[in-house]
């Protein structure tokens, strides 16, 4: 029996990794996904079918409560809510791994307990519930429930190191006297404290970062029960995970030419007090204002377009009308490419999901890398909602906080569009040069009721 | 010791290949890619199983009944909404109408 549900574990494994391997193409993404459902499924039934069920009535509960919340939540979530769900079911698989691994505590699947067990246990109950608080700040923050500016306690990192201490020092206590309960719970308070403490400081505008770094502990929580239960199958997919949520960290943080731990602990973001900065500058110097239809006659004598999509487009809800004036203008022989940053949105991969919603096919949205030197063969740049990660100022301006992001080339085309509510700067509170060039049309408002006018006034040429 | 050190390979080796396969997901499917990984660290759920598996209610099992819970709304809401994201990205068929 041991052999089989061995062999079984292996074979789930290896289909979490095919399954990974398939999300890797749009092609083949949904079959990915299907493999590691499959895996999932093979993986509990094994489970099952080996150790006996016991407890048919708290099983089913169990299974059938979460499964029916779970679904609820898959089938009614907006797609730009998909940051705080993902941070939510973060923080589950957090408290998942700190549950089993503190029931493993209570009653020892072998008696008596190895140190390593012991070790392993500190591990899984500490990881466990650092994801989870985590996880939960940033759902709020997220979600609005909480200020998303940084919060920073007087010596706050003093306070880190001392809790850091405190999880230590209960685990040595712990190693030594496994009988205390007192020694995992004290583990778990600071852990808890911890996981608050440590993404409070960290600002709205970083929370990409934090969702896949937390991603990336929701999997290694899960690892850590794999090594308490010396069970292979929660360690590999626990490590794919983490090292998935690793690379994202890293990416987002490459993509904002910030470090890691600069993003943890560097305090920065202004959520709260955005455009301040520009207003201020922005009434010396002279701003064109356009109107939509004027932005629609610019547009009646273009070849191509590439559109710039920020997050403000999103929280217009502007993706379905932006869509069919992108139809208007290719069905006119305009060629039409959407450019995407890899911060546009509020995770790794936002805004995609959100054009895609919109029924943009997927082979018009341009990486930065791949499109960057189009610009300067482009007659229109058209940016919708997006400031920061078009600001020139990140090339060449050495005390900005931009200074030396990787930005979108948006400057060398010949027509630079903004649409914007207002002159407010972004994130980084740093003003736009380009507001103020000669080439560039600034169209002030509501990014779904310009794109509207604009299909409209392209409408009447017609 | 021992088992422990097997851990640690194969927890080793799997974080490479994650390395080696996560790296060439584009940017276009990161989000269904996080999603999909938040089901797949649903895994836990395997050990929640043997956590609530006794014909009592001792404590260990009710917690193990929670984390059967809270691993389950990872799993089916994570795999179900990657699904559906996923189902979204088309391809442009303009190109096929318009020929």
């Amino acid at each position: 029996m041991i052999y089989l549900e061995q062999f079984t574990y292996l074979l789930a494994s290896a289909l979490f990794i095919i399954g990974l391997k398939y999300l890797g193409s749009a092609k083949t993404a949904r079959r990915g996904n299907q493999y590691a459902m499959m895996a999932m499924a093979i993986a509990i039934v094994i489970t099952l079918v080996v150790s006996g069920i016991a407890g048919p009535v708290q099983i089913i509960v169990g299974m059938v409560v979460g499964g029916l919340i779970g679904g609820v939540v898959a089938k009614k979530i907006e797609m730009t809510s998909m940051p705080q769900m993902v941070a939510l079911f973060n923080g589950f698989g957090g408290i998942a791994s700190t549950l089993v691994a503190y029931s493993e505590y209570l009653e020892p699947t072998t008696v008596p307990v190895s140190l390593d067990v012991n070790i392993t246990l500190i591990l899984s109950l500490f990881i466990g519930t650092v994801t989870l608080t985590g996880s939960l700040i940033a759902f709020a923050k997220l979600q609005g429930l909480m200020p998303g500016r940084p919060i920073v306690l007087p010596m706050h990192q003093i306070l880190n190191f001392i809790l850091m201490i405190g999880v230590v020092i209960f685990g040595v206590l712990y190693v030594m006297t496994p009988d205390v309960p007192m020694w995992p719970l004290l583990i778990i308070a600071a852990a808890a404290l911890f996981g608050i403490t440590f993404v409070i400081p960290i600002g709205g505008a970083d929370m990409p970062v934090v969702i896949a770094l937390l991603n990336s502990y929701s999997g290694l929580a899960a690892s850590a029960t794999g090594f308490v239960l010396s069970n292979n199958v929660l360690i590999i997919a626990g490590a794919l995970v983490g090292a998935s949520g690793l690379i994202l960290t890293q990416l987002m943080c490459e993509a904002m030419n910030r470090s890691l731990f600069n993003v943890l602990f560097g305090a920065v973001g202004t959520d709260d007090s955005t455009g301040d900065a520009g207003t201020g500058s922005g009434e010396q110097k002279t701003v064109t204002r356009y109107t939509a239809e004027d932005a629609a006659m610019i547009m009646d004598t273009v070849q191509s377009v590439i559109i710039v999509p920020g997050y403000g487009l999103a929280v217009a809800q502007a993706q379905h009308v932006l869509h069919e004036m992108a139809e208007m203008l290719t069905a006119r022989g305009i060629d039409v490419k959407y450019a995407i940053h890899p911060v546009a949105g509020r995770m790794p991969g936002h805004m995609n999901v959100l054009l895609a919603e919109a029924n943009v096919p997927y082979d018009v949205l341009y990486e930065m890398d791949d499109i960057n030197d189009e610009f300067q063969n482009t007659d229109v740049a058209l940016i919708i909602g997006a400031n920061d990660v078009v600001n020139p100022a990140a090339r060449t301006k050495k005390d900005s906080p931009l200074y030396g992001m990787p930005i979108l080339n948006v400057d060398y085309a010949r027509t630079v569009m903004f649409v914007k509510r207002s002159m407010g700067a972004g994130f980084a509170g740093e003003a736009n040069p380009l507001f103020f060039d000669d080439k560039t049309m600034m169209v002030f408002g509501d990014a779904k009721a310009v794109v509207t006018g604009l299909v409209k006034s392209l409408k009447e040429d017609e | 010791m021992e088992s422990l050190i097997v851990s640690i390979y194969v927890f080793t080796l799997a974080v490479f290949i994650g390395f080696e396969l996560i790296t060439k997901v584009p940017p276009l499917l990161h989000t269904p890619l996080m999603s999909g990984s938040n089901a797949i660290s649903g895994i836990t759920v395997v050990g929640a199983l043997l956590a609530a598996n006794a014909n009592n209610w001792k404590v260990s099992t009710i917690l193990g009944v929670l984390a059967i819970g809270f691993a389950m709304i990872n799993v089916i809401g994570g795999f179900m909404v990657t699904d559906r994201m996923l189902g979204m990205f088309k391809k442009d068929k303009k190109t096929e109408k318009g020929a």
